[in-house]
């Protein structure tokens, strides 16, 4: 396949960015699309020419370090596939790709296609957590888990931090991965007694770091790469409103 | 160098707790004057910096990925054991340690292994405590499923993406103890060199990956939990970016190299399909519960594999190990996959492939029930080989997975450099030559949050806290050393690319090292990896600037480091005149193709030490005892 490509280069943080055009020849339609992007760096560094720099780690979609914006759209135009699990059949001989970094306020660009994505650390780092101390804890199966609090569990738990929902969203909000944790821990026994403080504490941290409010749009699933349903968000304002408005209830934990 | 593996005395069921007993302990009040840096943040790292700072250390974490959560642990799919025997199957404490040292041929250390045996069931406590979402039964109870090299079914999973779901609990935790102020985190920083100050380790340089400023970090003991080196094969099912550079640093500083030639080859992966692959992925061995491997029984047999009648089908792992089947180890797995090939009955592009067939579980089954047992992973296979493994067999073949060598640790898990300590797979203590499957979470979780925040303990009520800072001559040394490496590399500006000699020093390991080795291929790759290396450093082209974010530049240390650590992988495997596990020598073998061990003269861990000429390490031999688990030929039969 022969295909042009036009990539947002920036030399560094707080510099002007532009997109550059580049044309990918003789693109074999296996390669992934990281695969692609090898082979167009490999050209350049052969001509003298700066590599394009993007993020990426395990190539297998799980690692969630790949943020590729492919023709508008987070992580391209395969439903539920992270840019690395990208493949380059899903294009066409001849075709024009757009790639640029994520775009939002609380993810600053640091060169070309990498961005700060700490934002979503620091999410975490004040709730996203069932406390347990190493050595603290009771046999795995002293306490029951119906199969399916634990399944539905999981499918939150999957999300794999790459920031697309955040990208997706015209509000540039964190809602669906502040969401997805709140509904894997709120979901289990084990996460009950933070359950209202962590739910009050991530929501919170999401408006510090500057994201921006969720309005259900719903673009957030449809580019996640492990297909997190806005249900979650549903379960996450559930549990901010009852953090608030009711506390000691909500330090009761019950259970929905 | 003096190898002293400090395995306490006593009878193997006892040394560990008499081993605590016996440790020293540091006043809580005094822990918070103590900094351990830990670099890397995986299953090991992130859980010993998490444990280190809940017990009041001051702790430094380093990783090279922009968040802690993304370090290759992640990728772990299947599962993690424990000897809970929650099934009633037999299981015990001493049967996980029996699998294990059998599994490993016998080249591992007793008394670590049994100790792997017991913590591995407070690793589940653990994981439960912290929400990790194990799979349940509809009773509500922890589920389990069987992995090779054992008969019982004591693997706990999430999925197919159990080292995730692990991963996210230490790092959970982890991030807890960063809000907390206990552990500082340094995302994006690479360690470049580890400090040695009066023989101890007492600090490392570091390169900040978006400014490239050089710096240094003091602390009073520094843990390497940087994982394996699987990467120089160039190919393999190992992220981008991991690397050898950490453990390689600290063998050039003093830590021995153990084993360096145990490297483990998967035998369920995707196979290569073209020159610009550039990695490999895993299918999970827990597909080897439902799925049969097969090839033709005739070479050559070019037909769609549902056109292959059953008479014509040889599946070979069923009838050369009928009690362990499609559940054999992963050697023997994959190179009887090998063995297949090369006979040209290999199936896909190249012949350098074999079916995994699911056709028989999903008439007895079903194919709901496949897809909740393996969905993910089926999904995974489509979206990569565009074939749809719930009506064509898969393709597999194997693969560079995990290096069960890594840095000579006693039972402290400290180097031969005091202070220094390393963790997980960068270590090589529990495995041996052959690391059975869902046991290398077990392993990176032990070390992680139960041996080594106790060991270190006791290093530490050693030494008097703070008693270095980064303002020692040493450290401006090293930076200097550091800084110049890179200048130079920058200055080269040679014609080829990082990647080309990465590739070439891969291919050149994958042929001559690989599967099978012989005395003449080792030969051969020793002749050409310091060429090689020779021709990086004259004419390799790394773009960019050293006060910048450069990819090229962070990947051509790596290469630089690889191309001395094949030399050693290769010098190892040449040493070792014998077949183990993970490492087949086609001299040593039986009538019927298997693994020829030979105890009397090889029955060791080969350390080898730095000597400043990479042509002349010294080799260091810890004997292996094998008191409990009798020395016998390994047979899945």
């Amino acid at each position: 396949m022969n295909l042009t490509l036009h990539v947002w280069r920036q030399p560094g943080p707080g510099a002007p960015g532009r997109m550059v055009r580049y044309q990918a020849a003789d693109i074999s339609p296996e390669m992934s699309f990281l695969e692609m992007l090898d082979v167009v760096n490999e050209r350049l560094m052969e001509t003298g020419e700066a590599p394009i720099a993007f993020d990426h780690d395990c190539r297998e979609g799980i690692c969630g370090s790949c943020s590729l914006m492919i023709n508008g759209v987070a992580h391209g135009p395969e439903l539920g596939t992270a840019s690395c699990q990208l493949h380059m059949r899903s294009f066409r001989d001849g075709q024009e790709i757009h790639v640029e970094p994520w775009r939002a306020r609380a993810f600053p660009v640091v060169k070309d296609l990498v961005v700060n994505r700490s934002a979503l650390d620091r999410i975490i780092a004040v709730g996203g957590y069932a406390s347990a101390p190493t050595g603290s804890a009771p046999d795995g199966n002293a306490t029951l888990i119906p199969k399916d609090a634990v399944e539905t569990a999981m499918d939150a738990a999957q999300c794999i931090g790459c920031g697309a929902c955040v990208a997706a969203c015209p509000n540039g909000s964190a809602s669906l991965f502040t969401a997805a944790k709140i509904t894997h821990l709120g979901l289990l026994p084990q996460g009950q007694p933070e359950r209202a403080r962590r739910a009050r504490r991530m929501v919170e941290q999401m408006d510090i770091e500057g994201f921006g409010q969720c309005s259900l749009y719903g673009e957030c699933q449809e580019a996640c790469p492990k297909e997190i349903s806005i249900d979650t968000i549903t379960r996450m304002n559930r549990d901010y409103l009852r953090a608030l408005t009711a506390p000691e209830r909500a330090a009761a934990a019950e259970s929905d | 160098m003096e190898l002293n593996s400090k395995i306490p005395g006593g009878p193997i069921e006892q040394k560990w707790d008499k081993h605590r007993f016996e440790m020293k302990l540091v006043n809580p009040a005094n822990k918070r004057k103590y900094t351990v840096i830990v670099v890397g943040s995986g299953l090991a790292g992130g859980s010993t910096a998490a444990t280190l700072s809940e017990l009041g250390y001051n702790v430094k974490c380093f990783c090279f990925q922009d968040s802690p959560r993304r370090a290759h642990s992640i990728a772990a799919q299947g599962g993690i054991n424990a000897a809970k025997n929650y099934r009633n199957d037999g299981d015990s404490v001493y049967r996980l340690f029996y699998d294990t040292v059998k599994g490993g041929d016998f080249r591992s250390r007793e008394a670590n292994v049994y100790r792997l045996a017991q913590i591995s069931v407070e690793i589940i406590d653990q994981c439960v405590a912290q929400g990790v979402p194990f799979a349940r039964e509809y009773g509500g109870l922890l589920a389990n499923r069987s992995f090779g090299g054992a008969q019982v079914s004591r693997t706990f999973y999430a999925r197919g993406q159990t080292g995730q779901q692990l991963l996210l609990g230490a790092y959970q935790a982890l991030e807890k103890e960063v809000a907390r102020g206990g552990v500082t985190m340094y995302p994006r920083t690479e360690m470049l060199d580890l400090v040695v100050i009066d023989g101890r380790a007492r600090g490392i340089v570091v390169r900040d990956m978006i400014t490239g400023r050089i710096e240094s970090h003091a602390a009073d003991a520094v843990v390497l939990g940087t994982g394996g080196y699987g990467n120089v094969f160039y190919l393999s099912t190992n992220a981008k970016g991991s690397n050898a550079t950490a453990i390689w640093r600290a063998h050039k500083r003093g830590a021995a190299f153990a084993n360096p030639c145990y490297t483990q080859i998967h035998p369920t992966c995707i196979p290569v399909s073209g020159e610009y692959q550039s990695k490999l992925t895993l299918m999970s061995e827990s597909l080897r519960n439902d799925g049969r491997v097969w090839v033709p029984k005739r070479g050559g047999d070019n037909r769609p594999p549902f056109e292959i009648p059953e008479a014509e089908r040889d599946y070979y792992l069923e009838r050369r190990y009928p009690s362990f089947g499609n559940l054999a180890p992963r050697d023997i797995a994959s190179r009887s996959a090998k063995m297949v090939c090369d006979e040209g009955r290999g199936v896909g592009p190249g012949g350098r492939g074999v079916y995994l067939d699911f056709a028989d579980a999903i008439h007895r089954v079903g194919a709901e029930t496949i897809r909740e047992r393996y969905g993910n992973l089926f999904e995974m296979y489509q979206r990569i080989t565009d074939e749809n493994p719930y009506e064509v067999p898969m393709r597999i073949y194997p693969a560079v997975h995990y290096t069960m060598g890594g840095l000579w640790v006693d039972y402290n898990l400290m180097s031969t450099i005091p202070g220094l300590h390393v963790i997980g797979e960068a270590n090589f203590s529990d495995h041996g030559a052959n690391r059975l499957g869902a046991s290398a979470l077990m392993q990176g979780l032990a070390d992680g949050y139960f041996v080594l925040p106790s060991t270190v303990s006791d290093y530490l009520a050693s030494v008097a806290p703070a008693s270095t800072d980064t303002s020692h001559a040493e450290f401006r040394r090293l930076e200097a050393e550091v800084a110049e490496r890179t200048r130079t590399l920058l200055a080269i500006g040679g014609k080829r690319t990082v990647d080309s000699f990465h590739r070439e020093l891969g291919h050149l390991l994958w042929e001559k090292c690989g599967m099978a080795r012989t005395a003449a291929g080792l030969e051969q790759a020793l002749a050409q990896i310091p060429e090689l290396r020779e021709e990086f450093w004259r004419n390799v082209n790394v773009p960019g600037s050293d006060a910048e974010l450069n990819q090229a530049l962070e990947k051509a240390g790596r290469v630089a480091d690889f191309l001395e650590l094949g030399e050693l992988i290769c010098r190892d495997a040449l040493d070792r005149e014998e077949s183990c596990g993970g490492h087949f020598r086609e001299e040593y073998q039986t009538a019927d193709g298997e693994a020829k061990r030979d105890d009397e003269h090889f029955a060791y861990v080969a350390a080898w030490e730095y000597t400043g000429d990479l042509r002349h390490p010294r080799l260091h031999k810890e004997p292996l005892d094998f008191e409990y688990v009798h020395l016998a030929q390994r047979s899945y039969k």
